[in-house]
C-alpha cells in the first residue's frame, strides 16, 4: 500500500500533466528587427535540453510567468539541438511581458506541438520556401533542416520578401546564402530608402521570374500575412501545382495547444493538432480556413 | 451487466448507506428550477426533475479551476486542490451521462487532461431514467439511453427501481446495502420494456440527424446564418448550459505585491467576440453570424467527422437558456426543409 505522500506524488496531475510548463533560461536575446527579437532558450533541466526533439513547422506553448501562455513557432532546426530559437513579434500582453525579460530570466516551455511539415513526403523532392514578413519564423526551421540534410533534397529555392532591408528577419544569415550554389536564395524588399540593398527590389511574387520551378516534383511551403498567401497561391496555381504539394502554416488563437480548449478550431479541425501546417487542398475543403 | 431491483420504499435507506462512498449531490429545487447541489438532507433531492440549469459538467470541468500556482524558483506547480474529493452525483439523466461520455473522449486521446480525469475517477454517477418534456430531443440524438459511463443507473418501473450496475464501485454500493437489492424476474423485464416503449412514445420533438453533416455542408452559405447572427446577442448562455460545450479560456494573474501567481482556466464560449481573435488584430470569426454558424457546425457536423456522432445530446437546455429564443431543433428543421431555406 502507498503512503498518502506517495499517492499524491504519483498523481497524474503532478507526474503526467500535458499542461506542465518546463522552465527554460533565456540564454540570448538578439534584436534582429525592431520588435522582432530572437530569443534563444535552454531548458534548466539538462535531460530536457538533450531529449527535446521537434519537427520543422512545430510550435511550443511559451509561458511568461504572471502574464500568460502563447503559441510560438520553433525557428531553430531540429538539426541544431540543445537550444530553442524563437522569433517573437511584440504585439500584446504576453509578448510585451517577454520583451521585459533579460538574459538569464526564466520562462516556461511545453511541447513540441502540431503536425509540422510532412518531412517524409517532402524528402527526395524539390523544395520551395516562400515567406513574407514574420512568415520566415516557422520556415527558418525547415530551411536549416533542409540545408543541414542537403543530400536528402533536390533543388532548394527560398523566396523571402520584407518591406525594407531593416525589416528582414535573419537578414545576415540569409544574405550569406545568396552566394551559395546549393540553394537559390532570392531576397527582395519593397523599397530601399537607404540604397544599401544588394538584392532584389520589388514585390515577393516577382521573384518567380528568377526561379526555376518544376511543379510536379516540388513541395512549396508558404507562410506570411494574408496578402502573401493570396499572391503566392495565385502564382502556384497558375503553375499547376498539385494542391496537396502546397503547404501553409496557419495562425489561430490557441489556449492549450493540445486539442482541448476549442479556440483554434477551423471548420472541424483543430489547428493545434491537425495543423498548423495544412495543405491547400485541406484549405479549400474546410470552410473558413483562409 | 448485472441487473437488480430496489423496492422504491428502500431508496432512502440506499441513499444513506451510499454516503460512505462520498459526498452526496443531487438535483434540488431552486426558485422553481433545478440545480445539482450538495444535499444537506436526502428529502431535498428531487429525482423527478425535468432538467438542471447547469449540467453535471460543472463537477468535471469547473467554471473556474486553478491549474497551476507559479512561484519564482519553483516554477509552475500543479494545483491538486479538490481533485481527490469523492462525490456521488445522484439522479443524472441519460442524456447527461451520455454528454459526460462525450467529454471523456475530448479530455482523453494523445494528451490526457489529468484534472478532468482525476475528477471523473473520483465522482461516482448514479443515473436515473426520465420521461421527455416538450424540449427533449435526446432520442433523435441517440442519447435517450446509455450503456456505460455510470456506476449505477435506475429505471423507475412502478414499485421498483431496476438498477443496472455499471462498475465495480456500483457493485460495492449495492453490496454495502446488505440485501436491499433483489434479483429481477421475467415479468419485471417486461415492465422495463413497457416503460421503454412508453418513453419512446412520449417524445414530442423529433429531428432527423442521418445526413445532417451533408446538409450542413450544402447549406454553409445559407442566409439562415445571417438571420441568426442578427438575433444572437453573443451572450454565451447556450454554451454555459450545454453539457458538451467544453471550450475554455486560460488566464494568469499575479498575487498582489509578489511575483507569485496562478494560472486559471475558465469556461468560454465560441459565441464571444474574442474567441478567434489573434494578436495581429485579425479576427477569424468577427461577425456574429460566423460565430453562431460555427457553434452549430462544430456540434452537428464537425464532431461527426472527429468522433462519429454529433456532440449535441438533445437535452434542450440551450433552447430554454437563449434570451432570444434561438432553438436548435427549429434551426435544423429549417436547414432540412426544401422550400424554407433562405438561400434560394
Ligand atoms: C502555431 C502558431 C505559431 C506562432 N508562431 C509565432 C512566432 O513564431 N512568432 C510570433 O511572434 N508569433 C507567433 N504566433 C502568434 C503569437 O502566438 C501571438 O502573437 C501571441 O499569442 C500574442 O500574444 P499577446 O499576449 O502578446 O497578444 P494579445 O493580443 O494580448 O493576446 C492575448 C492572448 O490571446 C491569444 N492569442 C493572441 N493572438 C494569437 C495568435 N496570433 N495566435 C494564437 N493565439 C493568440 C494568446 O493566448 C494570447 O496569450 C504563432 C501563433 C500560432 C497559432
Ligand atoms: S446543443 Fe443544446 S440541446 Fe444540444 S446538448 Fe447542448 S444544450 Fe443540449
Ligand atoms: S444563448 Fe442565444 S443569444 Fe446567447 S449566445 Fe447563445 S444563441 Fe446567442
Ligand atoms: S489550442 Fe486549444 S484546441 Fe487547439
Amino acid at each position: 500500500m502507498l503512503l498518502a505522500d506517495e499517492v499524491s506524488s504519483h498523481h497524474p496531475v503532478l507526474s503526467d500533466n500535458p499542461y506542465q510548463p518546463h522552465m527554460a533560461r533565456i540564454v540570448r536575446i538578439y534584436k534582429m528587427v525592431e520588435n522582432n527579437h530572437l530569443f534563444t532558450l535552454r531548458f534548466l533541466e539538462d535531460h530536457l535540453a538533450h531529449s527535446f526533439r521537434h519537427q520543422p513547422g512545430q510550435f511550443i506553448m511559451l509561458s511568461i510567468p504572471g502574464a500568460g501562455e502563447m503559441p510560438i513557432s520553433i525557428s531553430s532546426s531540429p538539426s541544431r539541438p540543445e537550444v530553442l530559437e524563437l522569433c517573437v513579434r511584440r504585439v500584446g500582453r504576453v509578448t510585451n511581458a517577454l520583451y521585459r525579460l533579460r538574459t538569464n530570466d526564466v520562462v516556461g516551455v511545453r511541447g513540441p506541438y502540431g503536425n509540422g511539415y510532412p518531412m517524409q513526403e517532402i524528402i527526395g523532392n524539390d523544395l520551395l520556401l516562400a515567406a513574407g514578413g514574420l512568415g520566415m519564423a516557422p520556415l527558418r526551421s525547415l530551411l536549416w533542416y533542409a540545408l543541414d540534410h542537403r543530400d536528402k533534397f533536390n533543388n532548394i529555392t527560398l523566396m523571402y520578401g520584407a518591406k525594407r532591408p531593416e525589416d528582414m528577419l535573419f537578414r545576415e544569415e540569409l544574405t550569406a546564402l545568396v552566394d551559395r550554389t546549393d540553394i537559390n536564395c532570392l531576397l527582395t524588399v519593397d523599397a530601399d530608402p537607404s540604397a544599401t540593398w544588394k538584392n532584389h527590389i520589388g514585390r515577393l511574387p516577382s521573384l518567380f521570374d528568377h526561379a526555376k520551378i518544376d511543379p510536379m516534383r516540388t513541395y512549396a511551403a508558404v507562410c506570411g500575412p494574408p496578402v502573401v498567401y493570396k499572391f503566392i497561391l495565385q502564382r502556384l496555381l497558375e503553375l499547376s501545382f498539385p494542391k496537396n504539394h502546397i503547404l501553409m502554416s496557419l495562425e489561430r488563437r490557441m489556449k492549450c495547444g493540445i486539442g482541448k480548449c476549442g479556440h483554434c478550431g477551423i471548420g472541424y479541425k483543430y489547428t493545434c493538432l491537425q495543423g498548423p501546417i495544412f495543405t491547400y487542398w485541406d484549405a479549400i475543403n474546410l470552410p473558413e480556413m483562409i | 451487466m448485472k441487473i437488480l431491483k430496489l423496492p422504491k420504499e428502500k431508496l432512502d435507506l440506499f441513499a444513506s448507506v451510499v454516503q460512505q462512498f462520498g459526498e452526496l449531490h443531487a438535483p434540488v429545487e431552486q426558485d422553481g428550477r433545478y440545480v445539482f447541489k450538495r444535499l444537506t438532507r436526502w428529502s431535498d433531492a428531487r429525482l423527478e426533475y425535468d432538467r438542471t440549469i447547469l449540467p453535471p459538467k460543472k463537477y468535471f470541468l469547473p467554471p473556474r479551476e486553478a491549474l497551476f500556482r507559479y512561484r519564482p524558483g519553483e516554477g509552475f506547480v500543479p494545483n491538486t486542490d479538490g481533485l481527490d474529493q469523492r462525490i456521488i452525483l445522484f439522479g443524472v439523466h441519460a442524456c447527461d451521462v451520455y454528454a459526460i461520455n462525450i467529454l471523456d473522449r475530448v479530455f482523453a486521446g494523445k494528451y490526457k487532461d489529468p484534472y478532468y480525469q482525476a475528477r471523473r475517477k473520483n465522482i461516482a454517477i448514479i443515473g436515473i431514467d426520465c420521461l421527455p418534456d416538450k424540449q427533449c430531443f435526446c432520442r433523435s440524438m441517440r442519447a435517450d439511453f446509455v450503456d456505460h459511463g455510470f456506476d449505477l443507473f435506475f429505471y423507475d418501473t412502478g414499485d421498483y427501481y431496476q438498477a443496472l450496475v455499471g462498475t465495480a464501485l456500483g457493485d460495492d454500493m449495492v453490496l454495502a446495502t446488505g440485501n436491499l437489492f433483489e434479483p429481477v424476474d421475467a415479468a419485471e423485464i417486461d415492465d422495463y420494456k413497457r416503460r421503454s416503449w412508453n418513453k419512446r412514445r412520449a417524445f414530442q420533438v423529433d429531428v432527423e440527424i442521418r445526413d445532417l453533416p451533408e446538409i450542413f455542408e450544402m447549406e454553409y452559405q445559407s442566409e439562415i446564418w445571417d438571420e441568426l447572427g442578427e438575433k444572437c446577442l453573443s451572450c454565451g448562455s447556450c454554451s454555459m448550459v450545454c453539457p458538451t460545450c467544453y471550450c475554455y479560456d486560460v488566464a494568469d494573474d499575479v498575487e498582489l505585491g509578489s511575483r507569485a501567481g496562478k494560472r486559471t482556466r475558465l469556461w468560454d464560449s465560441c459565441l464571444f467576440a474574442s474567441h478567434a481573435l489573434v494578436g495581429s488584430g485579425e479576427n477569424f470569426r468577427g461577425s456574429r453570424s460566423s460565430r453562431i454558424k460555427y457553434r452549430f457546425y462544430h456540434k452537428q457536423r464537425g464532431f461527426v467527422a472527429e468522433y462519429g456522432r454529433p456532440s449535441c445530446v438533445g437535452c434542450g437546455r440551450c433552447v430554454s437558456a437563449c434570451p432570444v429564443h434561438i432553438d436548435v431543433v427549429q434551426v435544423i428543421d429549417r436547414l432540412r426543409r426544401v422550400e424554407d431555406v433562405a438561400s434560394r
